[in-house]
């Protein structure tokens, strides 16, 4: 085995094992932001597996969009409202519901997992770098990216008028 | 690509100078704030000259320049580890202790993607300036978890307002960045990798045309932006001590506060080092095709890169002391609004208008 390969592996450990802590984390922590910091040191790990994959736009995208905005926006919201910590719940419909849920998505993810075992990752991500992706962008799905940004846009004008609401009366 | 021994050796080298340069800022700071109140400054510790001397020689100004307290932050420094570290009842502990140690983190995180000089560099990254904004965006967790971790009103307030204004100001600099890639894309005659930094750098350098006269719009934004992001005057509502105390710092006391103190100036330094890289040709000197830099072998041209770079930073480093030492600080609805209702419309303008006179010259073609 040589030097880089024995790094990967080391690489993948390490972030693989980050990102599970994160994941426990975050449904085990009583205070919510100590959930959310589990949930940011979960994105970071994926952000680091997509750099093992050669995926650095992928990982810095990743990083900008989730753990610099919109979990910035989740702490924001969580201090403003002072929320407490979660108290025990009794067992429930909803939550045997939930579990089921969560027991047939992990089977689902095992059957992928299975699909792809043994075969190798390397270049797996050619969409995780910058130019592959703009190209796809602006040729293929040069329409559905249009779309978007206009639905973002009107997202933008709708979050300005409930904002402004009562500013008008 | 550098191999893996170099890279740990500038790595190495870069995170003692910045850090050594950090303290360093702080009597930067204190002397120019001086100079610019009419006051002294700091000139006891580690001068050479004792009062009767100074007395002596009034008009010396050989002794005035030596007598600049040239050992004052290692007294800070020893002031400070001697302080008691009081946690207040009531905080969450490990979210307090993390807090300091995120903010100076991802201060330093920056330096890993800026090229120093030709060939100097820890990463030369293809995504560098993706990354440098990934950056800042967390830069933000500091602060915010500081404020709320100490369980006192005055850190939580400023804890938000930070994670407002840090937030209002990022669309505006990512714009800018994206006007500047834009830019560097254009010049760059293959068209690849015009993300990297090195190659923003290299760009500017080699076409002898600095990125600031092309995009000088887009230098006042990015550089207020940066001062914004620092959380320094006139930004500094953040720790606005007539209305919160010491701000998200209320509650930390010891090396703990002294991490928040140093977060400060290395987002400083390093705003200082993007708006040189990104706006002001990096390592590049004037002239540098009739001196024919080229041909002066790696270690001449590292040392006038260097130079050069090192020049440049400590210039916009005084700018920013300049600039807080002048300025006073805005209001939370002022500071809103030139964030949201001028910065953002600005550079929006901006990249348009740098995008359309790049179609039409494209288009010319």
């Amino acid at each position: 085995m040589t030097f880089d390969s024995i790094f990967q592996i080391a690489f993948f450990w390490f972030f693989a094992i980050l990102g599970i802590a994160g994941g426990i984390g975050l449904i085990t922590q009583k205070n919510p932001v100590m959930a959310a910091l589990s949930l940011i040191l979960n994105f970071f790990s994926i952000a680091g597996l997509y750099l093992s994959l050669q995926a650095e736009f992928l990982a810095v995208i990743q990083i900008l969009v989730y753990a610099g905005a919109i979990m910035v926006l989740f702490l924001f919201v969580i201090m403003l409202l002072n929320m407490q910590d979660e108290q025990n719940q009794q067992f429930d419909v909803m939550k045997g519901l939930a579990f089921l849920l969560g027991l047939g998505f992990f089977g689902e993810l095992l059957f992928v997992f299975n699909s792809f075992m043994g075969k190798s990752v390397s270049g797996a991500f050619p969409l995780g770098k910058v130019e592959p992706i703009g190209m796809q962008m602006m040729t293929n799905y040069l329409f559905p990216f249009e779309m978007i940004s206009v639905v973002l846009l009107a997202a933008l004008i709708g979050a300005i008028i409930i904002a402004k609401k009562h500013s008008y009366k | 690509m550098n191999s893996i021994g170099i890279t740990s050796i500038i790595a190495g080298l870069a995170l003692f100078i910045i850090l050594t340069l950090a303290a360093y800022t702080v009597v930067l700071e204190r002397i120019l704030s001086a100079w610019i109140q009419q006051r002294t400054g700091p000139n006891r510790v580690g001068s050479p000259a004792s009062g009767k001397m100074m007395i002596a020689a009034k008009n010396s100004i050989f002794l005035r320049i030596i007598n600049i307290g040239w050992l004052q932050p290692l007294a800070d420094v020893i002031k400070l580890l001697l302080k008691e570290d009081i946690i207040p009842a009531g905080a969450n502990r490990k979210v307090h202790f993390l807090a300091p140690v995120i903010a100076v983190t991802i201060a330093l995180i920056t330096m890993s993607v800026i090229p120093f000089a030709r060939g100097v560099y820890i990463a030369d990254v293809n995504i560098g300036v993706l990354f440098t904004l990934a950056a800042t965006s967390i830069g933000v967790y500091g602060i915010t978890l500081a404020g709320w971790s100490s369980n006192s009103k005055y850190s939580l307030l400023g804890g938000i307002r930070s994670s407002a204004q840090m937030i209002s100001y990022e669309l505006a600099m990512g714009i800018v960045v994206v006007s500047v890639i834009l830019l560097t894309n254009f010049r760059m005659a293959d068209g690849s990798n015009c993300l990297s930094l090195v190659n923003i750098v290299e760009t500017q350098v080699q076409s002898g045309v600095w990125n600031v006269f092309i995009n000088p719009i887009g230098f006042l934004i990015f550089m207020t932006c940066a001062l914004a992001e620092a959380n320094r005057s006139p930004f500094d509502l953040v720790e606005a001590e007539q209305e919160l105390v010491g701000g998200f710092h209320t509650e930390y006391s010891s090396m703990k506060f002294a991490n928040f103190f140093v977060a400060e100036y290395l987002h400083v330094i390093m705003g200082s080092m993007m708006v040189v890289t990104l706006f002001f040709g990096g390592y590049g000197g004037p002239a540098e095709n009739i001196l024919g830099v080229a041909s002066w072998g790696s270690v001449g041209q590292i040392a006038w890169g260097l130079g050069w770079f090192a020049f440049k930073t400590f210039f916009f480093m005084c700018v920013y002391v300049w600039i807080r030492w002048t300025i006073p600080r805005f209001k939370y609805n002022q500071l809103m609004n030139i964030g949201w209702k001028s910065f953002l419309p600005l550079s929006l303008v901006n990249l348009v208008v740098i995008a359309f006179v790049l179609a039409l010259i494209y288009a010319g073609k």
